[in-house]
């Protein structure tokens, strides 16, 4: 029955969106961390979306390949009285882009939101398919 | 008796089977609309009905007399006939070709149609039951 594999379907890209939502969170709650564990300012992150074929079945499932850390140049700020300043007075303040952030957040939730969808409407679908011949 | 009850299912049973295949396949579409370079794909309905029912076969399989020989039959196919890909009406910068409104017309439609034949093949157990029980 192909439509069961809707469900996993459905539901790897339910992980993989929350997991995407996951990282927009960290990135927006540390978009001023100056210092992390390492003693660096925090790196954005960004997850990496792959497609996964499954196997005997027609489909295509996705997940989460990896998390790397966004390339884009960190942010200097002029702040003297910050005790993180070099000597010239400027402080390196994290590369987290918050409107990057904040539509990647939408993006997520409204492709979570589309799965939910799929996933109610397979359901509905079998469950119906069940009541044959009654 | 049975055959003929057999065949009587037969239309319904394999629009279902393509019905649920495609199904999956724009799950799958609508799962993979944020992954880079994913490519939608879709089957034709009516070639792969008329395909599975045997009137015409989309697929002509090639002569292998050798053990490398290839096949000639599409890697991913629905009850024989292939799984294509859907045409690209604008081009996004990561090479996805989901069609997020598209995609979810055609899980719509394909819901209402596979409900369609559900019904259908209700109706004919129910036919076939009160056949049965007409004496």
């Amino acid at each position: 029955m192909s439509l069961f594999s809707i469900f996993n379907i459905a539901g790897s890209a339910m992980t993989a969106q929350s997991e995407r939502l996951n990282v927009v969170a960290s990135n927006l709650a540390n978009a001023d961390s100056t210092t992390s564990a390492d003693g660096q300012p925090y790196r954005a992150k960004q997850v990496v979306f792959s497609a996964v074929p499954l196997e005997g079945q027609s489909g295509t499932a996705v997940r989460v390949n990896a998390v790397v850390n966004d390339p884009t140049p960190m942010k200097t700020v002029y702040d003297p009285s910050n005790p993180l300043a070099n000597k010239d007075g400027y402080v390196t303040m994290p590369n987290v882009n918050v409107i990057e952030e904040m539509v990647n957040m939408i993006s997520a939730s409204r492709s979570y939101q589309n799965n939910v969808d799929v996933m109610n409407t397979s359901n509905a679908m079998l469950l119906k398919t069940l009541t044959i011949g009654q | 008796m049975t055959s003929q009850i057999d065949q009587a299912f037969q239309f319904q049973q394999t629009a279902l089977q393509l019905r649920e295949a495609r199904q999956s396949l724009i799950a799958s579409n609508i799962a993979n609309a944020d992954t880079p370079n994913y490519l939608a794909r879709d089957v034709d309905f009516a070639s792969a009905m008329q395909g599975a029912l045997g009137k015409n076969s989309t697929q002509l399989s090639m002569a292998t007399s050798a053990a490398q020989h290839l096949s000639g039959a599409a890697e991913d196919s629905v009850l024989g006939s292939p799984v294509l890909y859907r045409t690209v009406l604008q081009p996004s910068a990561d090479g996805n070709t989901v069609n997020m409104d598209e995609e979810r017309a055609q899980f719509a439609e394909n819901t209402v149609r596979y409900e369609a034949s559900l019904k259908f093949v209700g109706q004919q157990v129910k036919d076939v039951l009160s056949a049965l029980q007409s004496f």
